[in-house]
């Protein structure tokens, strides 16, 4: 009895709901062909499917992008899979996508960038397009500032430095009275860009006490892992008395440790980042189009922040069409000026890149051609 | 005379196209799962010479799957620990001890559970959970911790392989309660009312009645919550803190080993190469650990209703 009256209730409620649905549906589908009508007057010669894949650290930012590539040319689709750095450089390589985003720069360690080169008749062009610092995230009760030297660092995330009291951090922190608790020390469980960039700081920085090496796995047993950047973030704000490492913009109401450059104490912020990417030097035996950078995360500049994910765009000088070379030239214009990178910014929380640098990168987008 | 004539072929085609529709889907059945192993093992092979760098640093694909496998197990195994006198608690309370009116409301309440996203659950576990019981570990720690179960040092999150065995418990939890207590109501009256004619008090009869009679369903309800256990993925991918190549009895610290199912979860994302071929080869070890854990309840199922009475 009471299921039959249920049913007589629920089933003109969800005719009701799905008519609901359908009729707004329709409503909508109307908005987007007025709004295609009014751009279409103005001239618009870029249309079609560009395909690209690839770090997945790019992907809030590209979202942003595709977003914003999408309203200014609404007869053009951008697709980003966000599957990973390797996998992107392998499906460009393989002549899969027109673009790939990475974490990485090509090397020919495994020979991708002579496979590059092939698949694409010339060398690849390479531009970084979204810099993001990685903020050191600190959980521990009755500390709200805290100050981290290169040294420090590598010490905790090693296990060397295991309570918040120890010596070192003391002397980092001469104002602040830390308390004598066990350190949890939080990494990403999965292979990660952040590991990589991570940890590549903590082998610059401190090479005697860091000695595992530039790695996008966590290489030790040792210490709390989390699964993405989200579950460090959580376990570091779950836990009591922990650090980890995340990307700045997720960060959220955390305390965020400053690291020693020089001889002052860095924050990660935008510009602070981007500066970084200023005073380091050029992969050397690169061609002209090739913008890939060895970050200087040694580095004793006053004001640069050495903890940063540079990700790059892939792309080919030449593409053997032309709507395909119009559409990266058009895309990738737009990522690295100025508009997409706030887009990127205000999105994704990562640093614009400076002036001299995009203007090098639009210039070598600017060749992009067909064959 | 006719019209009973029709009724009977009418019948009989309905018969047929019914009898050809089980078989159909029973026949579907094994060439999902033929397809499932032939997949397992013809991308799972060329795992076994992959270099260390795609396993995670380990020298072998024995050595790789292993930890994952003890991780596995010992997971499934606490949570049946707890899982299963709660769950048999539950279920006898429902059929017998509660009445009517609270059985009805508490039985539905119990089939919920099982309705929870196992994503909910790894919320949970992460945010609430976890959290809570870091303090209870730290006090283990301090207590008990000779026992290598305990030997700390404890998480202060709580995000241990005794918390992942925790929330598979709750997980496993309604389906062994579900399948224990229609077990449970299906005992044969007579039983019971001799058990209770010849004087014995209500866990008498439960004990000398209802426990026996219900062996084999009790056997087979456990091990579908084990199934639910070992292969459960994503509550484990997110309340674990795992760390590959590790094998430890220590329940409450940082260092953990992962489960086949969350390892794979949590490394396939950024895998390449013969990486996603080693990934399927432990896959395709907890297929065949599954197969074999089915395969020996059916036995214990078999041999015990054999045994029991009536």
């Amino acid at each position: 009895m009471n299921r039959t009256s249920l049913r007589r209730v629920a089933a003109p409620s969800v005719v009701a709901i799905a008519l609901g649905m359908g009729l707004s549906a329709c409503g909508a589908a109307n908005e987007t062909d007025a709004s295609a009508d009014t751009s279409n007057a103005s001239s618009d010669t870029l249309s079609g499917t560009l395909n690209g894949a690839g770090a997945s650290s790019q992907e809030a930012a590209m979202a942003a992008w595709q977003a914003g590539f999408q309203i200014a040319h609404p007869d053009v689709t951008v697709n980003y899979d966000p599957i990973g750095s390797g996998g992107g450089r392998e499906q460009f390589i393989a002549g899969g996508t027109a673009f790939a985003g990475s974490d990485a720069y090509l090397d020919d360690e495994e020979g991708e960038l002579s496979a590059a080169a092939e698949r694409c008749g010339t060398d690849p062009i390479e531009v970084p397009d979204y810099v993001s610092p990685i903020a050191v995230i600190f959980n521990v009760d009755g500390v709200e500032d805290l100050q981290l030297s290169g040294e420090t660092l590598a010490g905790i995330f090693a296990g060397s430095i295991t309570t918040w009291d120890d010596p070192s951090i003391a002397a980092d922190n001469p104002d602040v009275e830390l308390p004598d608790t066990t350190i949890t020390a939080v990494h990403r469980a999965d292979d990660s860009g952040t590991t990589d960039n991570f940890t590549a700081y903590l082998e610059a920085a401190a090479p005697s006490v860091w000695t595992h090496g530039e790695v996008g796995e966590w290489p030790l047993q040792h210490g709390e892992a989390a699964q993405g950047t989200s579950g460090v973030v959580s376990a570091v704000r779950n836990g009591s008395n922990s650090i980890g490492y995340a990307d700045a913009s997720q960060a959220g109401d955390l305390g965020v440790a400053s690291v020693k450059v020089g001889e002052q104490y860095v924050g990660p912020t935008a510009g602070a980042a981007a500066k970084v990417l200023e005073v380091s030097p050029r992969v050397a035996d690169r061609s002209e189009v090739d913008l890939a950078f060895e970050l200087a995360r040694d580095t004793a500049e006053s004001g640069a922040y050495p903890i940063v994910l540079a990700s790059y765009l892939i792309a080919c000088q030449t593409y053997a069409d032309q709507q395909t070379a119009d559409l990266v030239k058009g895309f990738l214009t737009y990522v690295v000026g100025a508009q997409g990178q706030v887009a990127a910014a205000e999105s994704a929380g990562s640093a614009p890149l400076p002036d001299a640098l995009r203007e090098k990168a639009l210039g070598i987008i600017e060749t992009i051609s067909a064959r | 005379m006719s019209a009973s004539l029709t009724t009977g072929t009418r019948r009989r085609t309905g018969d047929l196209v019914f009898a050809g529709g089980t078989r159909v889907a029973s026949a579907l059945i094994l060439v999902a799962l033929a397809g499932v192993a032939v997949f397992l093992t013809v991308e799972g092979l060329p795992a076994v010479d992959a270099p260390a760098d795609k396993l995670g640093g380990a020298g072998s694909l024995a050595a790789f799957v292993w930890p994952l496998l003890f991780g596995t197990l010992l997971a499934a195994v606490i949570a049946l620990l707890i899982a299963t006198p709660l769950s048999l608690a539950v279920a006898l309370m429902i059929s017998h001890y509660a009445p009517r009116r609270l059985s009805g409301p508490v039985g539905c309440l119990v089939d919920l559970l099982a309705a929870v996203p196992s994503v909910v659950y790894g919320l949970w576990g992460i945010a609430f959970l976890g959290p809570r019981l870091g303090p209870v570990y730290a006090w283990l720690e301090q207590h008990l911790g000779f026992l290598p179960f305990f030997a700390g040092p404890a998480s202060s999150s709580g995000r241990t392989i005794l918390t992942a065995g925790v929330v598979l418990a709750i997980m496993a939890l309604p389906i062994i309660t579900a399948i224990t207590r229609e077990i449970f109501a299906q005992t044969p009256r007579l039983h019971e009312e001799a058990a209770l004619a010849l004087g014995a008090t209500r866990w008498e009869t439960v004990r000398l009645a209802v426990l026996p009679s219900a062996r084999s369903g009790i056997v087979s309800a456990v091990m579908l919550g084990l199934g639910r256990a070992l292969g459960e993925t994503m509550a484990v991918a997110m309340v674990l803190s795992a760390t590959s190549g590790v094998v430890t009895l220590n329940m409450i610290g940082t260092v953990n080993p992962s489960t086949i199912a969350a390892n794979i979860a949590n490394g396939f994302p950024e895998a390449t190469g013969l990486g996603v071929n080693a990934l399927i080869a432990s896959g395709l070890v907890l297929f065949v650990i599954t197969f074999v854990v089915n395969f020996a309840a059916r036995a214990i199922v078999v041999r015990s209703g054999r045994g029991a009475p009536g």
